[in-house]
Formats: C-alpha cells, sequence, structure tokens
C-alpha cells in the first residue's frame, strides 16, 4: 500500500470497465438475442425476393422462367435456404416472447401465457395450411 | 461435500491499483451459508480491508447484489454449496463504475428512479375528509407484480443495452412507472410518458430479456417495458387522429 497515484480522499478514481466488443458471445442467451436481431436482415431479403417474383410474374412467362432458373442456381438456393432458417427462427422467437408483451384479460382474469403463444402458433398453421392449399389446388 | 471453499474476490483499491485484481479467500463452506455468510467472514477473520455492500441479508434490502461466477446476483440468497467446489468468483455488479473493491456507484440509477415520477399522481387531491382512494383486489393484481422491485440493480447489470448506452432508462426504472401507470388511483401516466417516450426510453430497449431473468423478486421488467411500448404507440397512433385530443 506504499504507491500512492491521483488518489483523493472526497474524489475517488471510479473504476469503469469497457463493455466487450464481443460481449454478445460471453453467454448463449445474448447470443440468441443478436441471432434473432440479425434475422431481421433475411426477413428483408424476402421481402426483396417476393417483390422480385410479383415482377416476374406481371411482365409475363419469359421473365417468370427466368426467375425460376436463376433461383435454381445454387448460390441463390443457398442464400434462400439460410434465409428461410432464419425466418422461422424469427417467428418462433417472436411468438415465444409475445405472451410477456401481451395482457389479455377474460372478465378479471388473465389468460396464461402459454395460451396466447399457442394462439399465435394456431394462425400461423392455420395460415399456411391455406396457402398450401392455394397452392396444391 | 468439502468443508471449505475458495472466494475468489475481485479487489480495486483506487488509492494503490489502476484495474481490479483477485483475491483468494478460503471460506468455511457449511450448507446454509449464502455468498455473503463468506464475504462477511473474510471482513470479520481474514481481511477487514474488503469492501461491500448489505444490508438486510434476507432479499429485501436490495444492496447485496454482486456479479458471482459471471451471473449478476443477490449474495444473500445465494448458497456457496451450489458452487461446490469453488472457487467462486465474486465481482462488482457489472455496467456500474466501481468505487471499491464490490461497491459500485449507484447515483445514475437514483437520478433514473426519480425521473419517472415513482409516486401517485392525481391531478385534484381528494379532500382528507372523503377518505382514502380505494381499490379492489383485482386492481392490486394488475400491478402487484412490478411493485414487489427492490431496486437491487442486478437487471441493470444484466441489461447489455444499459452497459452499452448508460443513457438508458433502464428496466427497474421503466417497471417502477408501469407500477405507478397500472395503478388505479394513478392519474400521472401522461406526465410519465414524456421521459418513458424518449430514445432513451422504452425504445431504447430491444428486447434481450436478461432483465426478466436475473430478477430475483420476478418482477419481469421486460414484460413492462413491452407492454409499455404498446401503450405509447397507441398514444401516437390517437393523438395522429385526434390530434386536439380524445373526448
Amino acid at each position: 500500500m506504499s504507491v500512492r497515484s491521483d488518489y483523493t480522499l472526497h474524489h475517488p478514481r471510479w473504476l469503469r470497465v469497457r463493455v466487450s466488443t464481443y460481449w454478445w458471445l460471453r453467454r448463449g442467451s445474448y447470443l440468441a438475442f443478436i441471432l434473432r436481431e440479425f434475422s431481421s436482415v433475411f426477413v428483408a431479403w424476402f421481402v426483396v425476393y417476393l417483390l422480385l417474383v410479383v415482377r416476374a410474374v406481371t411482365q409475363g412467362p419469359v421473365s417468370y422462367d427466368e426467375l425460376l432458373r436463376w433461383s435454381a442456381t445454387p448460390i441463390v438456393l443457398v442464400v434462400n435456404l439460410v434465409t428461410l432458417l432464419f425466418v422461422v427462427y424469427h417467428a418462433v422467437t417472436w411468438f415465444n416472447l409475445a405472451p410477456q408483451a401481451m395482457v389479455v384479460k377474460v372478465g378479471a382474469t388473465r389468460v396464461p401465457g402459454f395460451l396466447i403463444a399457442l394462439s399465435n402458433y394456431a394462425a400461423w398453421v392455420v395460415v399456411s395450411a391455406a396457402l398450401a392449399w392455394l397452392l396444391v389446388s | 461435500m468439502a468443508d471449505r471453499i475458495t472466494l475468489r474476490v475481485a479487489r480495486y483499491r483506487p488509492e494503490i491499483e489502476s484495474a481490479a485484481t483477485w483475491q483468494d479467500y478460503e471460506v468455511p463452506c457449511p450448507k446454509d451459508w449464502v455468498i455473503l455468510d463468506g464475504l462477511n467472514y473474510v471482513k470479520d477473520r481474514i481481511d477487514g480491508t474488503l469492501s461491500y455492500r448489505w444490508s438486510c441479508r434476507m432479499g429485501i434490502c436490495g444492496s447485496c447484489g454482486m456479479t458471482v461466477n459471471g451471473e449478476p446476483r443477490l449474495t444473500c440468497a445465494t448458497f456457496l454449496r451450489d458452487y461446490a467446489p469453488g472457487p467462486v468468483r465474486v465481482e462488482p455488479l457489472r455496467n456500474f463504475p466501481v468505487i471499491r473493491d464490490l461497491v459500485v456507484e449507484i447515483g445514475d440509477f437514483m437520478r433514473k428512479l426519480a425521473k419517472v415520477k415513482p409516486w401517485i399522481i392525481r391531478a385534484v387531491e381528494k379532500p382528507l375528509s372523503e377518505g382514502e382512494y380505494r381499490q379492489t383486489p383485482d386492481e392490486l393484481q394488475d400491478y402487484k407484480q412490478f411493485s414487489m422491485c427492490i431496486n437491487c440493480m442486478l437487471c441493470y447489470a444484466a441489461c447489455p443495452i444499459y452497459g452499452l448506452d448508460p443513457k438508458f432508462i433502464g428496466p427497474a426504472a421503466i417497471a417502477l412507472a408501469q407500477r405507478y401507470n397500472l395503478d388505479t388511483r394513478d392519474e400521472g401516466s401522461s406526465a410519465r410518458l414524456e421521459v418513458l417516450s424518449e430514445h432513451e426510453g422504452i425504445w431504447g430497449c430491444t428486447f434481450v430479456g436478461e432483465c426478466t431473468r436475473v430478477c430475483p423478486k420476478n418482477v419481469d421488467p421486460a414484460g413492462a417495458i413491452q407492454r409499455y411500448k404498446l401503450q405509447a404507440a397507441l398514444e401516437s397512433v390517437k393523438s395522429f387522429f385526434m390530434p386536439r385530443g380524445a373526448a
């Protein structure tokens, strides 16, 4: 205790620890959060892709075939597959968090969280099934 | 089970060092000892220079929050035996400046708490002769969860947003604001909205959800913030369509 630095009695030097750039690697839940945030980039790509499909359809069969051929190239296939995984992750995390943000009351009792999440999943399944039926029929 | 355990404590003594250092202390580890008991043993028997905060040792005062093996915990509610055979790393709460050893500077948090006006605000106070403001048990239930906060700041230590942007008003302050907003006796939600709807208010939160996970009183600050976002969004839509105010 012999070395004294610029310490003064009434203004001690506070120690401020800088947050590491890689703080999100420190624990699994932080990483899951960052991946959830990152998934919005892929959601945006799916929107762009949908617009490309719409444009190709409005321009006629030739450009639609052209888009299909382009979509079948390995790089676009891989990008879209990764996008699908991230979009599913985005949807699942969104539905799981919904009960925390939503308070639904029936009379005076609060609807339990799992029912809110379940209704979201049910709506997802119904919409997906309806779309699948439209595509098949 | 071993009858002794090593506490690896982060020391910071501003008069002799400019960074934190580790110091090991061997303490007894009976099955009913919590981390705080270990620290008190060190203070009383081994090293009286160790500084840390504590008071009630029963999860009410919110003073003894520290980082235990990387997790924000109340040291009075964290058993030593759960970390056997050790060593147990004890550090100050993250995201706050350290004054000394395990003592952090809490001025920022205290100022933020006051900013959200955490008291019942009435447009016009009822005369005393008319009696108290009444409330049903169901109405109490609406905000009771948020009133359980003990200001231990574990949520601030767990929140990476607060760590990266100290201007963020933070989980506990928002949960406390929500505690009063949801109280039927209160009429101050528009006064609080001004502070909370700022960028550093509710919109700073990106819903990491760690605040809720580490909360020792199950307050769910993350839920409070998301609910508030919904409420603030509805308010702004309302003011867009009805700029002169709804009847």
